[in-house]
């Protein structure tokens, strides 16, 4: 059986999480507490990758990513390498696929906590970073796992816009979904019944793992 | 004593807010005013938490706000507690965590060790508590011991009793009056509630549409007519200092300026002092001293002024050795009775609300 393509899935599910986390979490506590009028239209931008066909995401960053596009041709600028059909070139597409997985449950946590907290924790003398680390992340647990198994999924489970970005490279961007594809095509059906049914018992057992814990998860526990 | 200078303003689309005044906070400064006064928010502003206010702001020498140069010192850095309306505490720490996460941020070295606060507030039962599990009334007790290990140079108090039923009032109250004394941080303390404004306050505040009707020495400001269509709930009245004397048959005596005043129950030791509240409508007037009443509470006292108020009634402001005692009659009863300014009565009291128990 082909490996690769698991070691694949896995790194950039793994990446892609890490990067997830870093934006998401600034912009799901933007999103959370502002008053701007833009944050209805910011909101919207996060959630169109819930709706849009990964087609037309994918060809909007083929074209941002490519050697001829904005992004694309400064990446080969400073680095001298194309962005599309890398490694690199996936994990951006896969931050702004799975990005509304990763923002929506972040901000509905710190909605849910409000400001209430954050201003008794301002007033004992805690910094807002402070603020954060001690009292906003521990109340927020339950949508940092959500977000964090989600985003991790919805990564493992692309398909369209890996294949619009990234290509079918093996080693460099062939993904599980990729591999099991390419081996239905060429009539491999038992090495596509491993890759699916490990993809499909990997999510079930991920999500029941969430479900499990959010009920499990008191909000006070010390 | 404390200095907290004001000079400041809010303006939102349905609500102004202009305050401009110097605080000597001296033991419990009360902010009194009917809802929707601006309380609430003018101590968020103070706190910092409300930061669309404009103006300065300064606690003695240290300036939390300023309009020039322009300066806005975030609530992190200003000495302050805060006890909100609804507790606070966090939830995934326990009590004793909870208490821990200010003294670790305490704004000054000589802080108050976690075993001084939980003796004063009777918390150490609670510390293994989760905070979710305490009643209303603990909560309240851990959420102001949690603002006094910050070790404030000023103490701000929202409704802190306003869920509390009146026993868990009762329970809580001796703790607040206290925290002036023995912490040496003095309170700003924010209430509708006028039995807590005569318990508690040594100046009070009125505040009313935003604006401060009067600030004052809080017998002084709880006495004045003028001021009750502004404060909402504060019937007009007076308060009288006693000292309590002998307990005999579930009644304590006090004495008022050398006359008895007798009143239920009440615990307290003789010798200390109490503040009574009496309020006008409770009080008649004889001018002759009367026979055969059910009234025990019958004080001599001196007619100092008669305001006529509302259509039918007037209000006259008695001296009883040097306090004072109102009383609303009818004006019929004014003119049948040919009451005078500086003319003897008999003040008849129907009943006290007994307001503070003043330790000496």
């Amino acid at each position: 059986m082909e490996l690769g393509p698991i070691w694949i899935s896995l790194r950039l599910a793994s990446v892609t999480v890490v990067v997830l986390m870093l934006l998401g979490t600034p912009l799901a506590w933007w999103l959370a507490f502002t008053h701007s009028r833009s944050r209805a239209v910011i909101e919207a931008l996060v959630a169109l990758p819930l709706v849009l066909p990964p087609t037309v995401l994918g060809f909007y960053l083929l074209i941002l990513l490519g050697p001829a596009g904005s992004i694309g041709s400064f990446w080969v600028e400073i680095t001298g390498t194309t962005l599309t059909f890398s490694f690199t070139g996936l994990v951006i597409a896969s931050v702004i696929y799975s990005f509304p997985f990763a923002v929506q449950p972040l901000q509905t946590a710190f909605e849910g906590i409000g400001r209430a907290p954050l201003e008794a924790a301002a007033t004992l003398g805690a910094t807002p970073l402070d603020t954060f680390l001690r009292v906003a992340s521990p109340l927020a647990l339950r949508g940092y796992l959500s977000a964090i198994v989600l985003g991790f999924a919805h990564t493992l489970g692309e398909f369209g816009v890996v294949l619009m970005v990234g290509g079918n490279i093996p080693g460099v961007t062939k993904v599980i979904s990729i591999a099991i594809y390419e081996q239905v095509e060429t009539l491999s059906y038992a090495q596509a019944h491993y890759l699916s049914a490990g993809l499909l018992t990997f999510s079930f057992v991920v999500l029941l793992g969430v479900y499990v814990i959010n009920r499990r998860i008191p909000i006070n526990r010390f | 004593m404390a200095t907290l200078s004001l000079h400041i303003d809010l303006r939102l689309d349905d609500f102004v807010l202009s305050v401009t005044e110097n605080l000597q906070l001296e033991d419990v400064t009360v902010l009194f005013g009917p809802s929707g006064a601006g309380k609430t928010t003018l101590l968020r502003i103070i706190a910092g938490l409300e930061s669309r206010a404009v103006g300065r702001i300064a606690l003695n020498d240290a300036i939390w706000q300023d309009r020039e140069p322009r300066q806005f010192i975030p609530p992190h850095l200003r000495s302050l507690g805060y006890v909100f309306q609804d507790g606070r505490l966090f939830p995934h720490l326990s009590v004793e965590k909870n208490l821990r996460f200010a003294e670790r941020r305490a704004t000054r070295s000589d802080a108050l060790t976690l075993t001084e606060v939980t003796t004063a507030l009777d918390l150490t039962p609670l510390l293994q508590r989760n905070p979710t599990s305490l009643s209303a009334g603990e909560q309240q007790r851990v959420a102001i011991g949690r603002a006094l290990l910050r070790n404030p140079a000023l103490m701000l108090m929202d409704e802190p009793l306003s869920a509390l039923d009146a026993k868990r009032k009762a329970e809580i109250i001796p703790y607040i009056a206290r925290l002036p004394q023995e912490f040496g941080i003095p309170v700003l303390y924010v209430t509708h509630n006028v039995e807590e404004v005569t318990r508690l306050a040594t100046r009070v505040i009125l505040l009313a549409q935003g604006q401060i009707a009067a600030y004052g020495d809080a017998i002084e400001v709880l006495e004045r007519i003028d001021l009750e269509p502004l404060a909402g709930h504060l019937e007009t009245g007076a308060v009288l200092e006693g000292r309590a004397t002998a307990h005999l048959n579930g009644m304590t005596t006090l004495s008022v300026a050398g006359q008895d005043l007798r009143i239920p129950g009440t615990s307290v030791a003789p010798g200390n002092i109490l503040r009574l509240r009496v309020q006008a409508r409770d009080v008649a007037l004889a001018t002759q001293p009367l026979q055969g009443l059910s009234i025990r509470n019958i004080l001599r006292a001196r007619i100092l002024s008669i305001d006529l108020v509302e259509e039918i009634f007037a209000e006259v402001l008695l001296d009883v050795g040097g306090q004072h005692l109102r009383a609303r009659i009818t004006r019929e009863a004014v003119d049948d009775l040919q009451l005078a300014i500086g003319q003897e009565v008999y003040a008849l009291i129907k009943s006290v609300a007994i307001d503070r128990d003043l330790l000496t």
